[in-house]
């Protein structure tokens, strides 16, 4: 038995997130930890979950080990429900055809079923790439309203980063007359935020379409969009106003944790109408030692700290023992940072081990880079690792 | 194995008068993130109980608040988990109308619907005022071997040193650990003395036999009318816990026992037990965030927080706002506690929702700490 919802989500899930490089050697992007105590993907689950939708089909593809593990049943986000919640929906051997998710329109063409079975009125697409707090029911509501068939999330970004965007040109009432995946001469600033609303019955039809073109590459921006815009559709800008962040690069996802930091952050956390929700586990409250000095910095829960901590993110867990330091930089969960190290405009990723009086990066005045150590690397006692590195495997 | 649990939320609340005026025992915020019934809950679960009765008394919102359906302890099972045991009072005379029970047996026998129920062959029994991390498979094993009726968990103490709560029992056995004397002091006692953690192993039938069979003699007390009447002819054991034990029954115990965790090696006595982790509801708070003046040294701090200030030998609690050029000094600030600019804080113990106004001065002393109770503002 299903009952039936006005809106359903689809989460896109499946991305390598090739750009984050040992980041994402072993767990698809939308699992990668920010902020402390989050995963990237617990923002659009956590924006849903506030705005009302509490069904939700998350579409893993790439290394979905850790994704699955960490969604469960969804317990943590309240989406463990009789009727809906969320779903995980995997690429499946069909009885013609068997077939991964050639690509984001693809993903949903193949899951069409899932959404029908809630005779869901409105589909809301989401990607699992960006930190923003966004409330959706207010976008469902201006869909409603414009009676629109699609809707499109856009963001007024500076003319000189348009062309990273997919970037549309709007009327006066926002409505939609152009669309270009990332223009060379942009001639418009409101960019995409991969997030759409649209009438089931048309995502339907276009979807079945786009099926059937063997030259389509089966993506919304480049395919579904344009084929719409161009049919005539009623196609509608929602303009947001807020953070949003695409953390698909090394240099974006150092920069997204450091919008958490300062007197006043870029992006809030501290916010009770609107929480962040995040599985959780069990560990004991953080404690600062004798000598360690913390400054403008975030720490979590399971922390231990002794020596000295600036400018950073501290994730679950981890520990930095006497007389180490960290500096700039983004240290997740369950890693280590032995005493006398010390690691500067670093990123490192869950259960890292820097050995005692070793080095990782250099200051940020007289870095080229950010230098990446992978999950579950150990740096050797007195090891020095340079600049801009990246280490994926044990040295 | 099989056993279930059942806790006892109310039985100490009058050693601390302040803290449960509002709230049970079990529900006293204790070490930053947790309330006291989190440690009792925690050691059954992770010593595979799947099924725990809680028996309340008055007070006990709070309490049903904390616990929810008990997913935190993986305790929402379709059979088994969380059972809560509300006082049970009699609505027609002759049994007792609306009496509350006074003593753990009444509370036993109130709850005997509940064990008799149980199909499980063990009972743990536990109060909400000690905090302990044990291993109660281990207690459950050692209470087969010996072939016990009842089996006692005692701990080794200094009674010139750890204050021990009024009425505690105190256990004498033999080598083979089996009970040959149980006493209750009413007055102060000194020396090294192995008391009862009140954390109690009993097979089920047999105590269901001997609480109905007090019940029916009209007596009132566990310890002295069951244990002590039955101790030549039934089966007493004690286990020898050795690990870490704090009992909370003073204002300043309760202190003492929360600064305690800033002492090294306690914390992972407590917290960092493998396979044993210390289980509490989850609040969602963000990480703790501090600003470019912030200077902590020796506190343990627990997510949601601001610290603009100064921190120092401080328990400080979920969602606590600590302002620019304040110092807190060897205090507790309950959730959401609010320390405004420039305020002085030195002993103190704030409840839950309190605010401190800019350039406030405050202080006790760690043998009176200055209490202030939920939702005041100064």
């Amino acid at each position: 038995m299903f009952k039936k919802k006005e809106c359903i989500a689809m989460l896109l899930a499946g991305g390598q997130g090739s750009r984050l490089y040992a980041l994402t050697q072993k767990t698809a992007k939308p699992a990668v930890p920010f902020g402390g105590k989050y995963r990237i993907i617990d923002f659009p689950l956590s924006n849903c979950i506030n705005s009302g939708i509490d069904t939700v089909g998350v579409l893993t593809q790439y290394q979905p080990l850790v994704l699955n593990e960490y969604i469960g049943n969804g317990l943590p986000w309240d989406l463990d429900r009789a009727f809906g919640g969320v779903k995980i929906l995997p690429p499946y051997q069909g009885n013609k055809t068997a077939d991964w998710y050639k690509g984001t329109a693809n993903a949903i063409y193949q899951n069409l079923e899932f959404i029908n079975r809630y005779d869901a009125e409105y589909v809301l697409i989401l990607s699992g790439d960006h930190i923003y707090k966004m409330d959706y029911s207010k976008m469902l509501d201006y869909h409603i309203e414009k009676g629109a068939d699609c809707t499109i999330a856009v963001l007024d970004v500076p003319i000189e980063e348009a062309s990273r965007f997919g970037i549309m040109s709007a009327n006066e009432d926002n409505s939609i007359f152009k669309f270009t995946e990332k223009p060379k001469e942009p001639d418009s600033t409101l960019a995409s935020m991969g997030i759409y609303i649209f009438n089931k019955k048309k995502l339907e039809k276009y979807l079945i379409e786009d099926n059937a073109d063997p030259n389509s590459s089966n993506d919304f921006g480049k395919n579904i969009i344009p084929t719409m815009l161009s049919a005539g559709e009623k196609m509608f800008a929602y303009q947001f106003e807020g953070y949003w962040k695409d953390v698909g690069t090394i240099q974006s996802l150092w920069e997204a944790n450091m919008d958490l930091l300062g007197e006043h952050p870029a992006f809030t956390l501290y916010n009770e109408d609107w929480r962040i929700f995040a599985r959780h586990f069990a560990a004991a409250p953080q404690y600062l030692g004798e000598d360690a000095s913390v400054k403008n910095s975030i720490i979590t829960e399971g922390c231990e700290i002794y020596g000295t901590v600036e400018n950073s993110v501290i994730f679950t867990g981890a520990k930095v023992m006497e007389g180490a330091t960290v500096k700039d930089s983004v240290v997740m969960s369950g890693s280590v940072i032995e005493a006398g190290a010390r690691v500067e405009y670093s990123i490192l990723d869950e259960n890292v081990t820097v050995g005692k009086n070793a080095s990782v990066g250099v200051s940020k005045e007289n870095s080229k880079g950010i230098t990446v150590i992978g999950a579950d690397v150990v740096v050797p006692e007195g090891k020095v690792i340079g600049d801009g590195e990246m280490i994926s495997d044990n040295i | 194995m099989s056993a279930v649990g059942l806790v006892f939320t109310n039985i100490h609340d009058q050693n601390i008068p302040d803290l449960t005026r509002k709230r049970t025992m079990a529900s006293v915020p204790f070490g930053c993130r947790y309330r006291l019934i989190d440690f009792t809950l925690s050691n059954m679960v992770n010593s595979g109980i799947t099924k725990v009765g809680v028996i309340t008394h008055n007070n006990y919102q709070s309490l049903l608040d904390h616990l929810g359906t008990g997913k935190d302890w993986d305790l929402a099972r379709r059979s088994g988990g969380i059972k809560l045991l509300p006082p049970f009072i009699a609505s027609h005379a002759g049994m007792g109308a609306n009496k509350l029970y006074t003593t753990r047996l009444e509370a036993m026998m109130g709850a005997m619907d509940f064990i008799s129920r149980c199909n499980e062959d063990h009972i743990v029994l536990s109060d909400c005022d000690a905090i302990s991390n044990i291993d109660l498979s281990d207690v459950i094993k050692s209470h087969k071997e010996n072939g016990a009726d009842i089996t006692i968990v005692t701990t080794k103490v200094d009674t010139d040193t750890f204050e021990i709560s009024a009425g505690s029992a105190v256990i004498t056995s033999d080598e083979n650990n089996r009970i040959s004397d149980v006493v209750h002091y009413s007055r102060r006692i000194h020396g090294i003395k192995e008391i009862s953690t009140n954390i109690i192993v009993a097979n089920r039938d047999y105590l269901q036999n001997v609480v109905s069979d007090a019940i029916a003699h009209g007596y009132t007390s566990f310890y002295s009318d069951v244990l002590d009447r039955n101790l030549l002819r039934a089966n007493y054991f004690v286990y020898h816990y050795s690990g870490f034990y704090a009992q909370i029954n003073s204002l300043a115990g309760y202190y003492s026992c929360n600064m305690k965790l800033l002492e090294k090696g306690i914390g992972d006595a407590l917290f960092s037990q493998p396979n044993r982790p210390i289980l509490t509801k989850v609040r969602n708070s963000a990480p703790t965030r501090y600003t470019g003046d912030a200077k902590v040294k020796n506190s343990l701090i627990a997510d949601g927080c601001l610290i603009e200030g100064t921190v120092e030998n401080s328990i400080i609690f979920r969602g606590v706002k600590v302002g620019k050029g304040s110092v807190v000094k060897n205090s507790i600030l309950m959730q959401d506690t609010v320390v405004g600019n420039n305020v002085n804080l030195g002993c103190v113990v704030t409840d839950k929702n309190v605010l401190i106004k800019d350039e406030r001065t405050l202080s006790g002393h760690s043998t009176l700490p200055f209490y202030i109770s939920k939702g005041t503002m100064i």
